[in-house]
C-alpha cells in the first residue's frame, strides 16, 4: 500500500470551510439535550451543581474526611471537585470520540463532509460542558472564600493537553471502533477502573509504595494532580511533571492520526 | 466549470472471509482480504450542461458510481476531476432532528453541505418559499408529514445553483405537484448550464431530463449514448433476464408468483413478441407487432379457443381478446399437434412503460368452462416512447388536433374564455365562425 502522508494539505483548510456545521453541531449538541424541557438551560447547570453540593455537602462536610496537610475544612471538597472536572473533560472527550465516526455514520455515507470535522465538533462539545462546570466551580469557590488565584491560568496548557490525549486516544479507538465495536463496549469499563486508577477521590500520598509506583504509569495521575494542586493551594506544580503526559499524548495523537489517515478511506465502506 | 472527467474509476470493497482477518493485516500478518469489485474501469467525459443519466439494474453499480463522484467513498483505482461546485442529492433530508425546528433544520441542512450560516440566513426566504410549508417552517420536524420533510429537504439543497448536480432517485418522493416543481427546478438549473448527473429508474424522466444515458451493468459501464438507445438496450436486457427469470420459476413448479394452471390438453410451449419479425421485449410506442404463441395438444380437443391479456405493471387489465371473438377458432385438433398462434397488432397504441401478457387455451368464449392452460404473464415487455411520444396512460390514442378561428363581420369573439377555462356566456349572434378562441385548449395538455 502507498504511503500516506500524516498530514495532507487542505484537511484543516475543508474544516475551516465546514465551519458552519461544526458550530451548529456543537450548538445542536448542546440545546437538544434540553430540548423540550421547560427550564431548558437550567438542567445544564443544575446537574454539575448536583454534583458539587453532593461532594461538598454530603462526602466533606457530612463524612469529614481529612486531607494530610489541610486545614481547610473546604479542602477535601476542592480536591475532590478540581480532579472530578479535569477527569470529566477527559472521558466525556474519550467516550465521545470512541463513537463519533459510527453515530454519524449516515452523515459519512450520505455527505462529503471532512471527516475530521467531526471530532472537532466533539471537541467543542465537551469543552463547552467543561465552562459550564468551572464557571459554577469557581462560583463555588468564591462563596467559599477560597478565590482562586493567579496560579489557575496554569490550567490552560493543561486544558490543551487533557484534549490532544484524548482526542488523540479517541480518534484511534474511534477508527478501530468502526471495524471492531468492542471497542466502544469496552472504552466505559476501561474508564472506570482508570477513574479509581487516579487519585481523584483520595489522595495520591495515600496509596502504598509498590501501588504507587505502578501508577506513576497513569499519565492522567500528573495531569489530575496538577489541577488539585493550582486549586487547593493556589500554587503552580512543576512543569516537569508534565513533561510524561506530554509525551504520552503526542504519542497517541500521533497515532490516531496515523490509523484515521491509514483508514480513513475505509471507513465509509464498512459504515 | 461543471465538466466532470472520469478516468478508469474503479470501487472494490474488501471482504474479509474471517472477522479477525483484518486484525491480523493490521499487525502485519499479510494480506487476509479479497476483494469484491462493484465498479470496474469506468471512464468517460462530461462536457459542462450536459444531462446524463445513469440506469442499470439493481446492484450495477450506480450508487457507488454517484457515491465516487459525489466524494463519500473513495475510489480503489482511477480518479476523476470535477470542475467547480458539486452538490450531491444522494439522501434528501441528511443531519434533520425530529425535535428541531424546520428552520433550525433548514440551517443545519445547510451547514452539512458547506453553506456558512450566514449565507443560509440570507437564502432562508427563498427556501421558506420553494418548499411551501408555510407556517410549519418554525414548527418542530416531527409534527412534519414525510411530504414536507421532503420538501423543505429539497428546498434547502438546491438553493444555490451548483455546477454539478448528482441526483440519485431523490426525486421520486414527494406528491406529484412537489414532484414537478422540483423537477422544474432540475430543468431550469439544466437549462442555465448546470451538469447533470443523476440515477433513475424512470425512463420518462431520463428522456426528457437528459441528452445522454449510460447504462451500467455490474459494474461495467455498457452503454454510453443518446437516452433513446441506451434505453431500448436496457430494457432488451432486462426483459431477457425477466424472461428468463419466470421461465425458471415455472419449471420450478413455484406458482407462488406465476400461475399456470389447466387441464393440459392442450399446452403453450412459449409466448414471443415480434417486431418486424425479430424477437423483441421493447418495442416503440405505436409499433406494429406480433404475439405468437406456440402450443402443443396432447390430446385431441373439439375446439380449441387461443386468448391473450395485457396488463399494465400494476396488474391492471388493458387489452384482451381471443379467438373466440375474433371468429378464428380453431376445431378438431389432433393429439400431438403443434402450433403457432399469431395476433397481429397493426400498431402497438400502448402508453410507454411495462406490460405483460397472459396467455390462455380453452374452448368456447371464456376460460371458464374447459380451461386447457392458463399461463400468467408468460411474457413481459417494455413499451418506450414512440414516433407520438409525449402521451400520458396505458394507452397511446391516435390523434388529431385543429384550431378553428371564429369571429363575426367586426372581429368580436363571439365564445370567450375566463382564465381558469371555464366558457363565459356572451351573446352570441354568429352565422360565421371564423374567428378567434381566447383561451385555446389542447388534447394533449400535460399539465393536467
Amino acid at each position: 500500500m502507498a504511503s500516506i502522508p500524516l498530514f495532507r494539505r487542505g484537511m484543516l483548510r475543508e474544516c475551516w470551510e465546514f465551519r458552519g456545521f461544526i458550530l451548529s453541531s456543537v450548538k445542536r449538541d448542546f440545546v437538544s439535550r434540553y430540548l423540550g424541557t421547560q427550564l431548558g438551560f437550567f438542567w445544564a447547570v443544575a446537574q454539575p451543581l448536583a454534583m458539587i453540593v453532593i461532594y461538598t455537602l454530603v462526602l466533606a462536610q457530612i463524612m469529614k474526611p481529612t486531607l494530610p496537610g489541610h486545614q481547610s475544612r473546604f479542602a477535601y471538597s476542592i480536591y475532590l471537585c478540581a480532579g472530578i472536572l479535569t477527569w470529566q473533560l477527559f472521558s466525556d472527550l474519550l467516550n465521545r470520540s470512541v463513537g463519533v465516526f459510527v453515530h454519524n455514520a449516515n452523515l459519512l455515507k450520505k455527505v462529503n463532509l471532512p471527516k475530521l470535522a467531526l471530532p472537532i465538533v466533539v471537541t467543542l462539545s465537551a469543552l463547552s460542558n467543561f465552562a459550564v462546570i468551572t464557571v459554577l466551580f469557581i462560583g463555588f469557590l468564591l462563596a467559599i472564600g477560597e478565590a482562586p488565584g493567579s496560579s489557575s491560568l496554569a490550567l490552560i496548557p493543561v486544558l490543551v493537553l487533557v484534549v490532544a490525549f484524548a482526542i488523540g486516544l479517541g480518534v484511534l479507538l474511534g477508527t478501530i471502533n468502526v471495524f471492531y465495536r468492542d471497542v466502544e463496549q469496552s472504552t466505559s469499563m476501561l474508564l472506570q477502573f482508570w477513574f479509581w486508577l487516579t487519585p481523584i477521590v483520595y489522595p495520591g500520598r495515600a496509596l502504598p509504595d509498590f501501588l504507587a509506583s505502578m501508577l506513576a504509569w497513569n499519565p492522567m495521575w500528573p495531569i489530575v494532580n496538577f489541577a488539585q494542586t493550582i486549586f487547593l493551594e493556589d500554587r503552580v506544580p512543576a512543569w516537569s511533571s508534565l513533561i510524561y503526559p506530554t509525551c504520552v499524548a503526542i504519542t497517541f495523537l500521533l497515532l490516531g492520526l496515523f490509523a484515521f489517515r491509514k483508514l480513513s478511506g475505509e471507513i465509509v465502506d464498512e459504515l | 466549470m461543471g465538466y466532470l472527467r472520469v478516468r478508469n474509476l474503479g470501487k472494490a470493497y474488501k471482504r474479509y472471509p474471517h472477522k479477525w482477518g483484518r486484525l491480523a493485516e493490521w499487525v502485519g500478518l499479510g494480506v487476509r482480504h479479497e476483494l469484491n469489485w462493484v465498479l470496474r474501469d469506468v471512464s468517460f467525459d462530461v462536457a459542462p450542461g450536459e444531462a446524463v443519466a445513469v440506469v442499470g439494474s439493481n446492484g450495477a453499480g450506480k450508487s457507488t458510481l454517484l457515491k465516487l463522484v459525489s466524494g463519500t467513498i473513495r475510489p480503489t483505482t482511477g480518479g476523476f476531476e470535477a470542475g467547480g461546485r458539486i452538490a450531491a442529492l444522494l439522501e434528501l433530508g441528511i443531519g434533520f432532528h425530529p425535535a428541531f425546528t424546520g428552520r433550525q433544520n433548514a440551517f443545519m441542512a445547510g451547514n452539512i453541505l458547506g453553506l456558512p450560516s450566514q449565507q443560509i440566513a440570507t437564502l432562508m426566504g427563498e427556501i421558506e418559499a420553494f418548499a411551501e410549508i408555510g407556517e410549519y417552517i418554525d414548527q418542530p420536524v416531527r409534527t412534519y408529514s414525510s411530504g414536507m420533510q421532503v420538501r423543505l429537504a429539497f428546498s434547502v439543497a438546491t438553493v444555490l445553483r451548483p455546477d454539478i448536480l448528482i441526483v440519485d432517485e431523490a426525486l421520486s418522493v414527494g406528491d406529484a405537484y412537489f414532484q414537478h416543481k422540483s423537477f422544474d427546478r432540475i430543468r431550469r438549473f439544466r437549462d442555465q448550464g448546470t451538469t447533470l448527473f443523476f440515477v433513475s429508474h424512470d425512463t420518462g424522466s431520463v428522456k426528457t431530463l437528459c441528452n445522454r444515458a449510460m447504462l451500467l451493468d455490474q459494474g461495467v459501464l455498457l452503454r454510453d449514448g443518446s437516452p433513446d438507445a441506451v434505453l431500448d438496450y436496457y430494457n432488451g436486457l432486462i426483459a431477457v433476464q425477466r424472461a428468463e427469470y419466470e421461465i425458471r420459476q415455472v419449471e420450478g413448479d413455484s406458482g407462488r408468483t406465476v400461475t399456470r394452471s389447466g387441464s393440459a390438453e392442450v399446452t403453450i410451449t412459449s409466448a414471443d413478441l415480434l417486431c418486424e419479425g425479430i424477437s423483441t421485449r421493447a418495442v416503440r410506442s405505436g409499433q406494429p407487432v406480433v404475439i405468437r404463441i406456440h402450443l402443443r395438444a396432447h390430446e385431441p380437443v373439439a375446439e380449441l379457443t387461443v386468448g391473450i391479456l395485457i396488463r399494465d405493471r400494476l396488474g391492471n387489465d388493458v387489452f384482451g381478446i381471443n379467438t373466440f371473438h375474433l371468429d378464428a377458432s380453431s376445431s378438431n385438433v389432433a393429439a400431438g399437434e403443434a402450433m403457432a398462434v399469431d395476433f397481429a397488432f397493426a400498431e402497438l397504441n400502448l402508453g410507454v412503460g411495462s406490460y405483460s401478457v397472459s396467455t390462455a387455451l380453452h374452448s368456447g368464449d371464456t376460460h371458464l368452462a374447459l380451461n386447457y392452460d392458463w399461463w400468467d404473464r408468460s411474457l413481459v415487455f417494455q413499451v418506450v416512447p414512440g414516433a407520438r411520444s409525449g402521451s400520458i396512460g396505458v394507452c397511446s390514442l391516435p390523434v388529431t388536433v385543429e384550431w378553428r378561428r371564429h369571429t363575426i363581420g367586426n372581429g368580436s369573439p363571439i365564445a370567450a374564455y375566463s382564465a381558469d377555462g371555464a366558457r363565459l356566456d356572451l351573446p352570441s349572434s354568429a352565422n360565421e365562425p371564423d374567428g378567434m378562441v381566447a383561451k385555446p385548449r389542447t388534447a394533449a395538455n400535460r399539465d393536467l
